[in-house]
């Protein structure tokens, strides 16, 4: 058993850019549901649409990146305020509903037949980001040593999506010390003392819908450049599921509590998925255990995070950093 | 983002049901099973006894072994009055969309795919790389979904031509279509029951709510495979039976203790999406991630009422569907424990002062949701195909039919489901059956805008 191989798998899954990636989306989260209140379940719409007005705009329409993306984020604002009209007014069950539905019922669309043309249905969209890469100033070669040796690309994307990172980390905190912060604070606390005090609170939410799906917008449009192409079997709703799960890893309304989180997330699972690889490769293990490890590596690390999901909101509901005051907002 | 682990069919997958229509799936072996290898049979009975004892998450049998000897492949001609058409491409994927392989026709119209083992496959003709003037005959067979078994070549036909001359009439179609949509809404209607009255009792939207619709299907599959080969009627009901049971041990020895540390409602989904997280990939590790079909009642011939066609099959499934939801409403209405019921679901504190047991009602209701849940699960099952994501889907048509019919209330629930299996079916007359989901989604908008509380809902619920 290498625990130092599997130990070195994990690290570099934290530090990677899917990580950098969940990070994105579970700070778009936090602010959605930690800041404002909003039980969203469709995050992963957002990052689609992130990702796909980017490829869309690139591959299809043959425009450049540099308008792909805008383009993109700019799906997600108008993704936000179709799903925030009609349901922000309304109890957050029903928010929660109508956001997983929505976000899935895009999904179905974009890879359905009649949208091939644009959106390559199940075949997807390749080679979009050739001018993101023709940015890097990184010199060719291979950097790092052991587990951690990257190509100059792969750096690039790490380091891009990392600064985005710290970017909406520092725009989330500033927003919430802001006097609009408070607003949008005192609303998830009461509501109604809110109204009362003349505010439309509705306008408030909406805004912090927008901002937080754009922030997921932007995961999708990393995610989107570093694969350089789209495919919609990316954006199932469980991917919105473990983007919660990063967030409420490291705790809920908290700065630090959605990156670390999602560096954990990843770091855990893919240390069980190699140590699944590695214990399969095992030639003490039966051999009907070793065919039913072999290749199944994916299914138990899922269904491990769903029983440490359970685990965690029975032993520590508010996760690493989280407090737990915290706990009885928002529903 | 990396694919997370073998995903089944999307909803394209799931193929018409129309008379015309002949189900893709009809291409799969008459014997869906073979499609696993011999050595996987021979764990077949550990799996299944590990079945039985559902929560036994911690015992280990064998999945589906996944490595075959290599022969598997896809193969055909194309030709097009009778001359061979080249130059077209032909694009596999697998259930979850990831390329497998492609190829294109050679000057004989021939192509042949090899496939990486035995499973289910999807393969798509590239239509754009058809000559000019050349056609499929149905545009709606533009993709294949076909199960391999191993070391088998699978001859694949897409037929070039004119489109059939005359199909049903759009009254034909629309009449069968309000059929389909009876049979799916209530389906969809006794899955949701527990649903929303969960969501009355104790606030929680649950979204492990769909794997106990798998749950039930899957279990039922085990016991009428061929170790146990219990008939399918004995198998669903020993499949309700633990099925219903799950259900009650997570409210008991999980859920209850919760609530009792007060925890918020929001922690209270997170623990459910865990549930689901997990009851769904445990099954798929012991499932596998094909499609499979019930022994039993797999091929009848269609009865024909004017223009409604139905197989034996389907009705019985109607009528029992119809005969247990009312059996729900009466005992609702009528039984002591279907009244307490009501109350709790209407306001849990005056009904606890009044000196109903809410934990009992709550443990009642969801052992008797799970078991529905199961009930509908093994009815879906048997129209269309068993597989472990089928409940998830199934999750979401659900959620549109609580919201529609009224969140929190049963026969909201019922109404709810059967407008949206009307919905989704009668849109697939004029629409793309790709996207009759959407259609769902559709109306939980317009129901959102129009009348948030549901058809049957009380204003003040919405708050």
């Amino acid at each position: 058993m290498e625990f130092d191989v599997i130990f070195g798998n994990a690290a570099r899954a934290g530090l990677g850019p899917q990580a950098a990636i969940f990070a994105l989306a579970a700070i778009g989260l936090n602010l959605h549901f930690g800041y404002a209140g909003l039980l969203n379940f469709g995050q992963v719409g957002f990052m689609m649409l992130g990702a796909y007005g980017t490829a869309i705009m690139v591959a299809t329409w043959g425009g450049s990146l540099w308008l792909g993306i805008p383009f993109g984020l700019g799906l997600c604002v108008a993704f936000a305020l179709a799903l925030g009209l009609p349901t922000l007014r309304l109890r957050s069950d029903y928010f929660a509903i109508t956001t997983i539905a929505a976000a899935e019922i895009l999904r179905l669309l974009i890879r359905s037949s009649p949208a091939v043309d644009v959106t390559g249905g199940p075949f997807g969209l390749q080679t979009i980001a050739n001018s993101f890469y023709d940015l890097n100033f990184l010199p060719d070669g291979r950097f790092g040593w052991g587990t951690f040796t990257y190509s100059s690309n792969q750096l690039w994307v790490m380091l891009v999506a990392w600064i985005l990172v710290i970017l909406c980390s520092a725009l989330v905190l500033g927003l919430i010390r802001s006097p609009w912060g408070r607003v949008v604070r005192a609303i998830r606390e009461d509501e109604d003392a809110v109204l009362s005090l003349g505010k439309n609170t509705v306008a408030y939410k909406l805004q912090a819908l927008v901002i937080g799906g754009v922030i997921g917008g932007l995961a999708g449009v990393i995610d989107a450049l570093q694969q350089s192409g789209v495919g919609s079997e990316n954006f199932e709703p469980q991917v919105t599921f473990f983007a919660w799960a990063a967030l409420i890893l490291g705790g809920l309304a908290t700065t630090v509590g959605p990156v670390v989180g999602a560096m954990l997330f990843w770091f855990l699972r893919e240390g069980v998925e190699s140590f699944i690889r590695e214990l399969s490769g095992q030639g003490w293990l039966p051999n009907a255990l070793a065919d039913f490890l072999d290749g199944a590596e994916g299914a138990i690390s899922v269904a491990l995070m769903g029983l440490g999901l359970v685990g965690l909101m029975a032993l520590r509901p508010q996760g690493i950093f989280g407090r737990r005051r915290n706990l009885h907002l928002g529903t | 983002m990396r694919a997370t682990a073998p995903r089944g069919a999307g909803v394209s997958a799931v193929t018409s049901h129309g008379r015309g229509g002949i189900p893709i799936l009809a291409n799969k072996p008459a014997s869906g099973r073979g499609a696993t290898l011999p050595n996987a049979r021979s764990f077949r009975s550990a799996i299944a006894l590990i079945a039985v004892a559902v929560c036994s998450l911690f015992l280990f049998g064998t999945a589906h072994a996944q490595d075959g000897d290599g022969e598997e492949a896809f193969s055909g001609t194309l030709r097009f009055g009778g001359e061979p058409v080249e130059g077209v491409r032909i694009a596999v994927t697998d259930t979850d969309g990831e390329p497998v392989g492609e190829a294109v026709s050679g000057a004989d119209g021939k192509w042949r795919i090899a496939l990486p083992g035995p499973g289910a496959y999807r393969a798509t003709i590239d239509t754009d790389t058809l000559p000019e003037g050349v056609t499929l005959r149905d545009p709606e067979r533009r993709t294949l979904e076909v199960t391999v078994t191993a070391g088998r070549s699978r001859p694949l036909i897409f037929a070039l031509g004119e489109p059939a001359s005359r199909g049903p009439t759009i009254g034909e179609k629309l009449a069968q279509a309000v059929l389909n949509g009876i049979k799916f809404g209530l389906i969809i209607a006794m899955c949701a029951i527990g649903l929303s009255l969960i969501f009355g009792l104790t606030g929680l939207i649950n979204f492990a709510h769909g794997e106990l619709v798998t749950l039930g299907a899957i279990l039922a599959w085990y016991f009428n495979a061929d170790t146990f080969g219990a008939p399918l009627i004995l198998a669903g009901a020993l499949a309700v039976l633990v099925a219903g049971a799950a259900g009650g041990g997570v409210e008991f020895s999980l859920l209850r203790p919760l609530r009792a540390r007060r925890l918020g409602g929001f922690q209270f989904m997170v623990v459910t999406i865990g549930l689901s997280l997990l009851i769904r990939h445990v099954l798929l590790l012991f499932f596998g991630p094909d499609r499979e079909r019930y022994v039993d009642y797999a091929l009848q011939a269609e009865w024909t009422f004017g223009p409604f066609a139905v197989t034996p099959r389907d009705f019985t499934i109607m009528v029992l569907s119809a005969v247990i939801l009312v059996a729900v409403a009466v005992f609702l209405q009528k039984a002591r424990t279907g009244k307490a019921i009501r109350a709790v679901a209407d306001n849990p504190d005056l009904a606890e002062s009044s000196g109903i047991d809410v934990d009992r009602v709550i443990l009642i209701v969801w052992v008797a949701g799970a078991a529905l849940a199961a009930v509908g699960g093994v009815f879906f099952g048997s129209v269309e195909a068993v597989d472990w994501l089928m409940g998830f889907r199934l999750l979401l048509l659900m959620f549109a039919a609580v919201v529609l019919g009224g969140l929190g209330t049963a026969y909201g629930a019922m109404v709810g489901g059967l407008l949206i299996g009307l919905v989704t079916e009668v849109s697939t007359v004029w629409a793309s059956p790709e996207i009759k989901s959407v259609f769902a989604l559709g109306v939980l908008v317009l129901a959102l805008l129009l009348r948030p509380q549901g058809l049957l809902g009380q204003r003040e619920r919405i708050g």
